[in-house]
């Protein structure tokens, strides 16, 4: 039975051989696992011609496990131990075989047949694991492919992902830019409203600085003529008057100024910046631009304006332009919802503002006597492009805007109460 | 001749008494000042016998000019006085309404003080 383990150890170079075929290792290994294979051969029939049976077993085994020993030291190797391993048995029997009949050959001559099957039986076994580990390699191997497809995919999605990522960026800021103008317009479109309110406001003071100029003009005239006279007493009334006037002139000239500068402060882009502002003086200013802005468009509009100041209030610290603008939304909703309701007869149109300190916070009123908002629309009145108004008069961005600089730049608060049909009224509290 | 100044804005008196400064001296004006409608009618409640000549902006907070024209035009009609309307917005449709409702002149802010003085003369002789 000695030619299994040429057998053996035959297949099991030629196996190696082809395991390593299409890797790195092969050129490394293949020289070597040939002239192996060919040793076998010749070894095989070398042994066959010169010696006796005990020694082909001796010489057959101790072949495959120099071979075995050998590549199993070998990191190279260490995928197929497992094949390795599995000859030990055959080795073993191959062995003990030539052993045995080398010293008790009667013994053997009597029981080959038992040897022989033995032997057979490890080869069998043998072939039988390499089948096995070749079917677990082969799993291994499936993995392995499935494994680089899943990483494959992988890589896709993510790029995939990493793109719809940025697209979304993209789209972000696009709408970032979008909301920016928006808000823009509509602080724009809140100016149109009061520009004329503004040409009114600034037309009043500067009727007086003309007014008050020219009649000064003639005082001093007058005053020389009382000094001619030598009545002293009358020029120094005069003078004092004079010096009224100029104090009036300069007022009104400051008042000017000071719409002007509040209509650049308006249209410009948000500066963001807090400082202490009179909240009273801020809130007057704006129920007048936008009671006049109205005016100026609806000359038969009127409405009476009760404003009720808080006195002493603290300075607070709020981005005047952006509270004067939720002022003036909320002034111009109010003055709208009277005006809407101004057709029944016998209503008294009314608006009224309301400041005071309530606690820690300072509260600003703005109440009306209008239309009111019906229950079923008052949830959506802060949702932007939210608006009753006929297309293209509202932007439908007015609350939605003074909702995010109450609440979101200001720590405030802005509470609605309103009755459908009887009025509404709107409380921004906002942290002193 | 006593007149009634109706104007919001509080500033309008001082101009006033200094524009006419030598007709209140010779005691041929006499001006008196209410700051709104609901004022301007407190005030003609009590001496409307003795005023002659309303002068009255018609763009005020409350009740306006012309809804003082119409109330003055339904409430005093014995002797019926004087009443001129001034306003900033100088168009048609103010004008309209103010002679519509009985108004005796109507002026556009800003005032002109010569020509006034020119139709306050007019209207007391």
């Amino acid at each position: 039975m000695d030619a299994f383990y040429f057998l053996a150890a035959f297949i099991l170079t030629r196996r190696l051989n082809k395991r390593l075929k299409f890797t790195p290792l092969y050129a490394k290994w293949h020289a070597l696992l040939n002239v192996a294979t060919w040793v076998t051969i010749l070894l095989y029939i070398a042994v066959k011609i010169a010696f006796e049976d005990w020694a082909d077993d001796l010489i057959g085994s101790g072949l495959l496990l120099g071979m075995v020993f050998y590549a199993d030291k070998e990191q190279d190797f260490s995928p197929w131990k497992k094949m390795f391993e599995a000859t030990y048995p055959l080795a073993g029997a191959g062995v003990i075989t030539g052993i045995t009949a080398l010293i008790v050959g009667d013994f053997y001559s009597k029981n080959h047949g038992w040897f022989d099957i033995v032997t057979a039986a490890a080869f069998v076994w043998m072939f039988a694991r390499w089948a096995a580990s070749r079917k677990q390699e082969e799993e291994l191997k499936m993995a392995t492919i499935k494994n680089t497809e899943l990483e494959k995919l992988v890589t896709e999605r993510t790029s995939e992902i990493t793109k719809q990522k940025e697209e979304l960026e993209e789209t972000l800021k696009e709408l970032r830019t979008t909301q920016a103008q928006l808000i823009q317009s509509e602080k724009m479109a809140s100016l149109g409203e009061l520009t004329a309110g503004i040409a009114h406001e600034i037309q009043n003071p500067l009727n007086f600085v003309n007014n008050f100029s020219e009649v000064s003009m003639e005082l001093v005239q007058e005053m020389a003529e009382e000094l001619n006279k030598g009545d002293k007493d009358e020029a120094l009334a005069i003078a004092a008057d004079i010096k009224q006037n100029l104090e009036k002139i300069m007022h009104h000239g400051k008042r000017a100024d000071g719409i002007v500068k509040g209509m650049l402060q308006h249209s410009r882009a948000s500066s963001n910046v807090k400082e202490p502002t009179d909240i009273n003086k801020l809130a007057d200013e704006y129920l007048r631009l936008a009671y006049h802005g109205l005016r100026a468009k609806d000359k038969s509009f009127n409405a009476e304006l009760a404003t009720h100041f808080g006195e002493n209030l603290p300075e607070i610290s709020i981005v005047p332009q952006d509270i004067g603008r939720v002022l003036l939304n909320l002034f111009n909703n109010s003055f709208y919802a009277v005006q809407k309701k101004q057709a029944d007869a016998g209503f008294k149109p009314m608006v009224e503002l309301s400041t005071s300190l309530k606690g820690k916070n300072i509260e600003i009123v703005v109440k009306d006597n209008g239309t009111g908002i019906p229950d079923d629309i008052k949830e959506k009145i802060m949702q932007p492009f939210f608006t009753t108004k006929p297309t293209g008069q509202g932007t439908g961005l007015g609350l939605s805007l003074s909702y995010d600089i109450v609440v979101k730049a200001h720590n405030g608060k802005i509470d609605v109460k309103s009755k459908d049909g009887e009025g509404s009224e709107f409380k921004i509290s906002i942290p002193v | 001749m006593k007149i009634l100044v109706v104007d919001d804005e509080a500033d309008v008196q001082p101009l006033f008494l200094q524009r006419f400064r030598k007709e209140i001296r010779e005691h041929e004006f006499e001006f008196d000042f209410a700051l709104s409608g609901e004022d301007a009618l407190n005030y003609l409640h009590d001496k409307h016998q003795e005023v002659v000549l309303i002068l009255s902006d018609i763009n005020m907070p409350g009740m306006s000019g012309l809804e003082l024209l119409s109330r003055i035009r339904h409430e005093y009609d014995e002797p019926p006085p004087m009443v001129m309307m001034i306003t900033a917005y100088g168009d048609e449709e103010n004008h309209r309404q103010a002679m519509e409702r009985g108004a005796n002149d109507f002026l556009t802010k800003p005032l002109d003080f010569t020509l006034l003085k020119e139709k306050l003369k007019t209207f007391s002789t």
